[in-house]
């Protein structure tokens, strides 16, 4: 990790061709070099952090006068951080008898702060936890006395996560855990604190940065979606073509159980919706058999969307599986104890994320628990489903290979779609895919689960959204669409987003189809389209020309009159 | 180790943190005669100096330096 300094340096870089996003950070103690950590790290993972930092204490101040500064500056993303030396001073201050009530007084002010934030901006919330400190009035007891601070600071801890959990729009930035993983000692510095008012020590800011921007990166779209491991001497200790399937070490065996811990750890992570891949230097039956016959395996051949033993060279193998996956180099982590491996496919594919594994294999879950690599800002139980949808994948990819043409294959396979308006069911899958979907998707304007239940709920809006399952399985919900009415002639598609799990299946026709249908029946004549380039979705940009529209200037456009239903393989699911 | 020695340390720590090769600091140098050294740049200069001679400051050591000389009193009385 780089240090304060280094950070600092990369504040003389040139930031003008990164993306900016708006931030905007209150505190009650001193952020400027908070706001400089911030800024140099943001260069590093390429975006340009536009940051408004308030006066020192000026949370209040700037979040209840609507007229302030803040609210003029209308950052994306705020964070607040509210130090636990300015909770004790408050603390300090009360009346004993007020003691016992003090988080959920500080709580009810925390929730007024967010919504006076949300109801008045249209922001994300980043708030950061508590650091826990000790002022120790109570010693041990104060984990038996309500009022001691102690008990109050971690329910406060407590109630923010519960306040999260029902929130949408606020996030927790956990520095608590940070301050437990460095020690207290060495991420705050008391001499500092008394003649500066600056809480963080200067080692820590990268951290804290860190964690932060993590935060940021995935509220912006940029998340890991999958895990690729290796097998040999990184799932299992031990050689499983020369030492054979008794002797490898997982479970009891050797030191077999910092393996066992390690798989649950992958296990984990695949319940959570995190592809795990295999890619490993093996004969695949060889490979596969513990697997399939190891008693003390954790991972077990259903937890593996694609597997790939082979001799080939591992960054070909890697290529391999994201072809099949269809998911960006950048989503994706490549675990192997072997640096040789590590360092062919790192030069490669340079944007896939390869961790350095200590060579002990005991400190391979400290030190991945550290790299906060899975960073998320959702969860839902579709997510879970994920493997079972790749490996549906895998099998579709064997059955195409049989069929010569793409329309007889299409043909052959029962594709049935549940076209449906938005709904309180489908809302947040909806919201769950605008925040995820990059390649196929034509504005890439993000929307949360609110903005989804507006839109849903506005007459100027009509809202499609789409599932898609054939004769191998249901891919659920998988394509959404917004049509503003731009005026009585002409209807605007303001969204268009479709997962890669459903690429080449002609259901960008279907979805056509219904478009003009719908917009046939309401009298209008045309139907206009838009395409912003990102990064990502290249993939999309001659999409409206493909489907028959004209370019216009900075849009494309279809009159319908002239359309004629395309063909297509997919029935309308009854 | 000599006042000398300390000074030139110091000097490279200067240099490092302020990213600023020019600067040439001596004894009688004040806050005002560097352009980079602040309130803020400040702090930074003391945790440099800190992990560099493996010695921690007190809050009020902090607060008593008005030129670098006195900052080399300081570092002398922690070894």
């Amino acid at each position: 990790m780089n240090s304060f300094l280094q950070l600092k340096k990369n504040l003389k870089n040139d930031f003008s061709n990164l993306k900016i996003i708006k931030v905007a950070i209150l505190g009650d103690t001193a952020t400027q070099f908070l706001t400089q950590a911030l800024k140099g790290l943001g260069y590093d993972n390429s975006i340009n952090l536009e940051i408004w930092e308030a006066d020192f204490n000026q949370i209040e101040r700037q979040v209840f006068d609507l007229s302030s500064e803040l609210y003029e500056f209308k950052p994306e993303i705020i964070i607040v951080f509210q130090s636990s030396h300015k909770l004790l001073s408050k603390y300090n201050k009360i009346k004993p008898n007020q003691h016992v009530s003090f988080a959920t007084n500080e709580l009810v002010l925390i929730e007024n702060i967010y919504s006076n934030l949300t109801n008045n901006l249209d922001s994300k919330v980043i708030y950061y936890n508590f650091t826990e400190i000790d002022d120790s009035i109570f010693g041990n007891h104060a984990n038996k006395t309500e009022s001691s601070f102690l008990f109050q600071l971690r329910k406060l801890n407590y109630e923010l996560m519960s306040l999260a959990s029902k929130k949408a729009k606020l996030y927790l930035c956990d520095i608590s855990s940070i301050q437990n993983q460095v020690g207290k000692l060495n991420f705050f510095q008391a001499s500092i604190y008394i003649n500066t008012e600056m809480v963080l020590s200067i080692d820590v800011l990268p951290k804290i940065a860190s964690k932060t921007i993590d935060l940021i990166n995935a509220l912006n779209g940029t998340f890991k979606k999958c895990v690729i491991i290796d097998l040999d001497n990184t799932i299992w200790g031990g050689i499983i073509g020369d030492d054979g399937i008794e002797n490898i070490q997982v479970g009891g065996l050797g030191i077999g159980k910092a393996f066992s811990e390690f798989q649950d750890w992958i296990k984990k992570l695949k319940n959570r919706g995190i592809i795990v891949a295999v890619c490993s230097k093996n004969t695949e039956s060889v490979a596969k058999e513990p697997f399939e016959k190891h008693p003390d395996m954790v991972l077990r051949m259903e937890d593996i969307s694609v597997f790939k033993a082979n001799w080939d060279n591992k960054a070909d193998t890697i290529r391999q599986i994201q072809n099949i996956l269809n998911i960006g180099f950048d989503s994706m982590v490549f675990l192997d104890d072997n640096s040789f491996e590590r360092n062919i496919v790192r030069e490669n594919i340079p944007e896939i994320c390869v961790p350095e594994l200590p060579e002990d294999p005991a400190n391979y879950l400290e030190y991945l628990y550290e790299l906060n690599l899975f960073e998320t800002v959702s969860f839902s139980n579709e997510e879970a489903d994920r493997t079972r949808h790749y490996q549906i994948d895998t099998e579709r990819v064997k059955d195409y290979q049989k069929f010569t043409n793409e329309d007889d294959f299409l043909k052959n396979i029962n594709m049935l779609s549940d076209v449906q308006p938005f709904n309180k069911f489908n809302r947040p899958r909806i919201a769950q895919l605008s925040q995820r979907s990059n390649q196929f998707n034509l504005r890439t304007v993000r929307y949360t689960e609110d903005d989804i239940e507006r839109i849903s709920n506005s007459n100027a809006c009509t809202t499609f959204s789409f599932t898609l399952e054939d004769k191998f399985g249901d891919n659920g919900l998988v394509c959404a669409i917004i049509l503003n009415k731009e005026n009585d002639k002409t209807l605007f598609i303001d969204t268009w987003f479709m997962s890669c799990r459903v690429f080449k299946r002609g259901l960008e026709k279907f979805v056509l189809n219904t478009i003009i249908n719908f917009a046939k029946e309401n009298g209008f004549v045309t139907v206009k389209g838009e395409y912003i380039p990102t990064d990502k979705n290249a993939i999309v940009k001659d999409h409206y020309v493909n489907l028959g529209f004209e370019k216009e200037q900075n849009y494309f456009s279809l009159e319908i009159q002239n359309y004629q239903d395309k063909k297509i393989y997919i029935k309308i699911k009854k | 180790m000599g006042r000398k020695d300390i000074l030139s340390q110091i000097n490279k720590i200067f240099i490092d943190t302020l990213d600023n090769s020019d600067i040439n600091i001596e004894e009688t140098t004040q806050a005002t005669d560097v352009d980079e050294w602040d309130s803020l740049t400040n702090i930074l200069l003391i945790v440099a100096i800190e992990k560099k001679f493996k010695i921690r400051f007190t809050s009020k050591e902090i607060q008593s330096w008005s030129q670098v000389g006195a900052m080399i009193d300081t570092i002398l009385t922690k070894f």
